[in-house]
């Protein structure tokens, strides 16, 4: 029984990317025997639990047929705005996550409203907000890197192995991925971002209230980012300009390899978890093989098309 | 529709409704470029202009370039990394005597092409989604031209250069002239050809497109080759400009931004099908007359970016005016 739940649920695409990972990981075993160890996997975790967390966003957007480009900056005034609150004494400095998180989420609406409200493309809209994040940044800085610090929790939570030696990272990736899930699969909100994804016209004539789901989704988005930018600074210790650019890319592939339809209503978040240290593990391998960066991007991308090419072909016109 | 309008009146009515957008963005564009010159120190010199023209010209190429493959509802998020690959690659071969200049452009210009039949061969055969396969591409273009020059640098044949980037009699900036002579050899005649025009009928409609026997395949191949050479010819400007090559992967990536911004602002719709090239330049134009006008106005130059930003969600959030003409709340949704 349980193995046919489990059959019903991989996917051809779920398939496929698992056998990639397993592929990457024979490879990288080859190379270097050390590349299978239980260290160095869990830091590979760890790495890919940032990744993870923005994908989190970024695959509910995709899910309803959007996307979302303001991510770069809006891990950037995760970090930053979590700094920023850190420098100061008392409560303030306390409050530093929830205070960052509510910055990616005011941002977030505004993409949502945007969105759903004005009927601007995703695409565009949220790439004016995304430059309204880095103008803002600018100005807090005034163009240099912050001297702020990260908090203790911040450091704790990026950082530290509390539970079983397994990177806190990873746990706290592990908590939003089965909220996700069971928010995708068991809510009435979940099934509305498949349906939005489907047939726009469709939920709205069923009289639900499509534009709340639509904010509601790039709300959560814009809330992941500043997230993992929070993340991202108590592991380097410190928020610095442009540290979101490196994870718009890797995050909508990972979301677009684990099987997500770019054009939305189909995806399952299980494909997005193997999308995403699919996606880790690639960039691992190609550093510790020394690749120059210039073979690493060509490599990179001409992976990610081949296995696009295995299973992300989409239907052809026949009428 | 009254009985007295005669069948010109209606003509020239249903021209300006198809052409809203590239009006509107040519009038922006002339108010704004008005401002900025009697608020220049130097006023309307040739040198202001020829600057202004080069800085334009540069995005209007780019934008053009994302045009294209916009109207077919596709996108191109490779057109920033191709730019910045033909100006490494024209950093090496464009200098030397005349004929290795002439060869050096000619590969240049090749390259692009390739890029874009990459581009295309991706989408059409492979059927991957453009916006996916085109930001993997990109990453290899990026990838080449990191292996091309690897550190800033490079040379380009002064002569070549400064004919490129000056002014004809010292009026009319060459680089416009170069603009002019891209629209009216290669945008007006694709516009008019069968595959142009199956790349609106692709944007309105793949299906109905394809059920008329409208030539799909070729014609979306041929939209992301003009990509990759519209993209090659900024390149090689950029290289006039600069007089030299680098691998800037933020340049890519701001310019193939800014692009889809130009696109927008020019008046040409991101679902296909409707716009075109001359609303997307005077688009680029004014992205980049609002930078000029941030400089003359003395806006401190760390809100430069925000100002920047504010303008962009204003001017992208302008076109939800006509959500208070739609009749029927279920036509606002797909």
């Amino acid at each position: 029984m349980t193995a046919r739940v489990l059959a019903g649920r991989i996917d051809r695409a779920l398939a496929a990317a698992i056998g990639c990972i397993v592929v990457l990981l024979v490879a990288g075993a080859l190379y270097d025997r050390n590349f299978l160890s239980a260290d160095y996997l869990l830091q590979q975790l760890q790495v890919a639990s940032f990744l993870g967390i923005i994908a989190t966003g970024v695959m509910l957007v995709v899910l309803l047929g959007h996307i979302d480009l303001s991510i770069p900056w809006v891990v950037t005034i995760g970090g930053m705005m979590s700094t920023a609150a850190a420098g100061h004494q008392g409560w303030a400095g306390a409050l530093a996550i929830p205070f960052a998180i509510a910055c990616g989420l005011g941002i977030g609406i505004a993409n949502g409203i945007g969105v759903a409200y004005l009927r601007v493309p995703s695409m565009i809209f949220t790439l004016a907000t995304n430059a309204i994040a880095q103008g803002l940044m600018v100005v807090h800085t005034s163009g240099f890197a912050p001297q702020d610090h990260a908090t203790p929790a911040m450091h704790f939570l990026a950082v530290e192995r509390s539970i079983l030696g397994i990177p806190n990272a990873v746990w706290v990736w592990a908590a939003i991925g089965a909220a996700t899930v069971v928010l995708l699969g068991r809510t009435r909100f979940g099934r509305r971002i498949y349906a939005i994804g489907n047939s726009e016209r469709a939920v709205f004539l069923s009289r639900v209230n499509v534009r709340l789901v639509v904010v509601a989704c790039f709300a959560i988005s814009g809330a992941c980012s500043a997230f993992a930018g929070v993340l991202l600074a108590g592991y380097s210790t410190k928020a610095y300009q442009a540290m979101g650019d490196p994870y718009l890319l890797p995050a909508i592939a990972a979301v677009v390899l684990g099987g997500t339809s770019i054009l939305g209503g189909r995806g399952s978040y299980l494909g997005t978890i193997a999308g995403v240290v699919l996606v880790t593990l690639l960039q691992s391998i190609l550093s510790i093989v020394q690749m120059p960066e210039a073979g690493r991007q060509v490599i990179y991308g001409a992976v990610v098309i081949l296995m696009l090419l295995v299973y992300g072909r989409s239907a052809k016109v026949v009428s | 529709m009254t009985a007295v309008t005669g069948p010109r009146a209606q003509d020239a009515r249903y021209w300006l409704a198809s052409h809203r957008g590239p009006i509107l963005a040519a009038a922006l564009f002339l108010a704004m470029f008005a401002v900025f010159v009697t608020e220049h120190p130097a006023g309307l010199s040739g040198n202001v202009v020829n600057t202004a023209a080069n800085k334009g010209a540069l995005l209007a190429l780019v934008a053009v370039a994302q045009t294209i493959p916009v109207l077919t509802a596709g996108l191109d998020l490779s057109v920033g990394s191709v730019f910045v690959m033909t100006n490494c690659l024209a950093s090496t071969v464009v200098t030397g005597t005349p004929r290795e200049v002439g060869l050096g452009v000619a590969l240049v210009v090749v390259v692009g092409v390739a890029c874009g039949a990459l581009n295309g061969l991706v989408v059409v055969v492979g059927r991957l989604q453009p916006i996916i396969a085109t930001l993997a591409t990109g990453a290899m273009y990026q990838g080449i031209a990191l292996w091309l020059r690897p550190a800033p640098g490079g040379e380009i044949d002064e002569d070549f250069a400064d004919f490129v980037t000056g002014s004809l009699g010292d009026v009319i900036p060459f680089s416009i002239v170069v603009l002019i002579a891209a629209v009216v050899v290669i945008w007006v005649p694709y516009r008019r050809s069968v595959l142009g025009r199956a790349a609106y009928a692709i944007g309105s409609s793949e299906q109905a497109a394809y059920m008329s026997g409208v030539p799909i395949a070729r014609a979306k191949f041929l939209a992301y080759v003009l990509a990759g050479l519209f993209a090659a010819l900024a390149g090689l400007l950029l290289t006039c400009v600069t007089y030299s090559g680098e691998a800037n992967a933020l340049l890519g990536g701001s310019y193939t931004l800014s692009s889809i911004a130009a696109v927008v602002v020019g008046g040409t719709s991101l679902y296909g099908g409707s716009g075109g090239a001359i609303g997307t330049i005077f688009g680029a134009f004014v992205l980049r007359t609002i930078g000029d006008l941030l400089f003359v106005f003395d806006i401190d130059p760390l809100s430069q970016p925000l100002f920047l930003g504010v303008v962009l969600l204003i001017s992208v959030s302008l076109g939800s005016f006509r959500l208070l003409r739609v009749k029927k709340r279920l036509d606002l949704y797909r």
